[in-house]
């Protein structure tokens, strides 16, 4: 057992590398936590809706990415798509694959959250003379991203972990795909794998911190 | 898209795949509830330190990507020697995987179960056992329950993942079938639907659940 | 001046209003009283349309309140409404849930809207908890600041809805006061109430609802000492 010789000051030299890689990994992670989040509140509003040309399609999104793998999802934007002549790159494919699924789970995150804000804040604010929209914007939003908050924490670190299937599609820029590249050429396995897990975890618990110190600067009340 | 090449062997291949997918989130929750029952009732009994170091720990299994989990796992057993099948490798990883998530459904459906009960029932004369098995447990269970069919339903999509070590599951079989036949669409579609038809009633189940215990609360 | 003409008002089946027809004069006090259920608090979500009626019509200084063409977002700067529950937006501190309307809805500038803040919350006595979120508020001080936040809409008329029903005995003191100060400054004002000293003091006129009716409706010392209507004894002697 163990006749082989860990070679971790090889791997460390590639630390730089790894960085760029973080970097790429972390613009992924947050383009599909925006975009996800934009279509999340449509899609929160939509299951709630009256009519169901909005409830069917929006239902449908939601457990589509809620009950098929996240490689699923990307495999479909890269290949799937891809066989109607289209083609998607490594990069466009997996931030596709992670803002669906994003937008699936956020948006029952919201749903959750719309709900247990009370129906009577709407009707305060609307007989101060606010339209629906502004009541809806002023009142209910700013009160359902207190109560999301911490969902959508979890799901910004979900994200960052799920970009590590970009090189399943053959992405080589972000953080497991750099590692990947590196791996392809020298065989250390272990010690540059090791290296990027704790690359993944040090982001993951940076990002925890920050938000738990972003809501502590928002929500005072 | 509708004409496809697809051949009733090929569906069986897809079905055996579909088999695998099964197979591995069946071994891997079991062993990974197993172990979170225990993590999870250790962490709530051991002292500061040692609960403290079993969190840690634990809390690596979650923010670290299971693709490196997997990757590194396999690439350490075979500089140990071990030589296991990337099977066994693959149920290891993801029980290990599931147990860190368990527990923390395990530590928040016991820590749901308020202390006034607890104490009324070791009032009552109850040791810890019996205090654990007719009090705790069941309440326990009506909290935890939907959330661990939710972490049923993660280990089986995210048990397409073990694809990397070359086990042919449901996705990697789809795949293998794209590659030969390039029609990605479709069979993409059918690997996607097997996913849907044996995630969704579970996830049904679990909300179903969740709203009835609600409701009697 | 409001006038409420033949008003019917059903949820579902449920019919709570049943042809209802009173009319409140500018600089009016007008108290509403009777039993749960007599649909005395549907009234005022009809008048201010936060509620649809099936039949007849509301008034508000000559605006037909439910008519198509009526912009009720405009029409609700003239109507300040005041609920059981406080509603204070909780997101918000004092002072921002007071301006918040005042500039997003009348588009006053900051320091304008501060400044009728302020004054409007120094007379309901929060002057010193501006910059407090609500949750740190009691009952009786979320609810000043709530009736603080519908005047500082400079509105022609407020509509009052069991504002004190909600609250501990010991604080409904405060929230009444502060009523009594706006009947004396003589604003127009509707008041749905389980408080008859209250009612007694400061309204020009007492209706007394039962089972969505309008049964009786006249001066204070009619309704408390005289009172014609058989249900409006029964009730009367109910409530002691």
């Amino acid at each position: 057992m163990f006749d082989y010789t860990f070679q971790w000051r090889q791997a460390l030299r590639y630390v730089p590398d790894l960085m760029d890689g973080a970097l790429v990994t972390l613009q992924i992670a947050v383009l599909s936590m925006l975009i996800g989040g934009a279509i999340g509140i449509v899609l929160a509003v939509g299951r709630t809706a009256q009519s169901p040309w909005a409830r069917w399609p929006a239902t449908a999104w939601v457990e589509l990415a809620r009950n098929t793998p996240a490689l699923f999802q990307i495999y479909m934007a890269h290949f799937g798509l891809g066989s109607f002549g289209i083609y998607i790159s490594p990069y466009a494919a997996l931030l596709g694959g992670i803002a669906f699924n994003n937008a699936g789970y956020l948006a029952e995150t919201f749903r959750g959250a719309l709900r247990a804000i009370p129906e009577t804040q709407t009707r305060a604010a609307r007989s101060l003379g606010m339209p629906p929209i502004q009541a809806f914007r002023l009142i209910v939003v700013p009160q359902m991203f207190r109560i999301a908050f911490l969902p959508t924490t979890n799901q910004m670190v979900w994200a960052i972990l799920m970009t590590s299937l970009g090189v399943t599609v053959g992405l080589s820029t972000d953080l497991t795909g750099v590692t990947q590249d590196i791996n392809a050429r020298t065989f250390r396995t272990f010690e540059l794998f090791a290296l990027a897990a704790v690359f993944y975890y040090v982001i993951a618990k940076v990002v925890m911190l920050g938000a738990r110190l972003l809501a502590w600067r928002l929500f005072r009340y | 898209m509708l004409e496809t090449d697809l051949s009733l062997n090929d569906m069986m291949f897809l079905a055996r795949g579909a088999g695998v997918t099964l197979l591995i989130t069946a071994i891997s929750v079991a062993g990974g509830t197993l172990l979170g029952i225990i993590f999870g009732v250790a962490r709530m009994n051991l002292g500061r330190v040692v609960s403290g170091l079993l969190a840690v720990i634990l809390d690596v299994f979650r923010s670290v990507p299971l693709l490196i989990q997997l990757i590194l796992a396999n690439a350490f057993q075979a500089i140990a020697g071990l030589g296991l099948q990337p099977f066994t490798t693959a149920c290891v990883v993801l029980a290990l995987y599931t147990a860190a998530l368990c527990s923390e459904i395990v530590r928040g459906a016991i820590g749901a179960v308020p202390t006034t009960t607890r104490r009324a029932s070791r009032s009552l004369g109850m040791t810890w056992t019996q205090d654990m098995t007719y009090v705790v447990w069941p309440m326990a269970l009506r909290v935890g329950l939907p959330s661990w069919i939710g972490l049923v339903l993660s280990v089986l999509k995210d048990s397409a993942l073990v694809f990397w070590l070359g086990i042919i599951e449901l996705l990697r079989s789809s795949q293998i079938l794209i590659t030969r036949l390039q029609e990605p669409m479709t069979i993409l579609l059918i690997a996607g639907a097997i996913y849907f038809i044996i995630s969704f009633p579970i996830a049904r189940l679990g909300g179903h659940l969740e709203r009835k215990w609600r409701e009697n609360d | 001046m409001i006038e409420v003409e033949n008003v019917h008002k059903s949820f579902g089946a449920l019919e709570v209003l049943k042809g209802v027809t009173v009319t409140v004069e500018k600089g009016e006090v007008l108290s509403v009283i009777g039993g749960s259920g007599s649909g005395k608090s549907t009234l005022l979500t009809c008048i201010n349309g936060l509620e649809t009626i099936q039949k007849g019509r509301i008034l508000v200084d000559g605006t037909e309140v439910h008519a198509k063409t009526t912009d009720l977002n405009k029409l609700r700067r003239h109507l300040g409404i005041v609920f059981q529950q406080f509603n204070a937006f909780p997101h918000l501190t004092v002072m921002e849930n007071v301006t918040l309307a005042p500039r997003k809805v009348l588009g006053m500038g900051k320091t304008e809207a501060r400044d009728i803040a302020v004054q409007q919350l120094e007379n309901v006595g929060l002057g010193d908890k501006l910059d407090v979120y609500p949750g740190r508020l009691s009952g009786g001080q979320q609810q000043r600041m709530a009736i603080a936040r519908a005047l500082a809409m400079s509105p022609d008329y407020m509509l009052l809805d069991e504002v004190t029903s909600a609250l501990d005995p010991q604080l409904v003191g405060e929230v009444l006061d502060t009523l009594k100060m706006l009947a004396d400054k003589g604003m127009t004002m509707i008041v749905v109430t389980h408080e008859m000293k209250f009612a007694r003091q400061v309204s020009d006129r007492v209706a007394y609802f039962h089972k969505g009716i309008l049964a009786e409706i006249g001066p204070p010392e009619q309704i408390f000492d005289a009172p014609q209507n058989a249900e409006t004894k029964t009730f009367l002697s109910s409530v002691g």
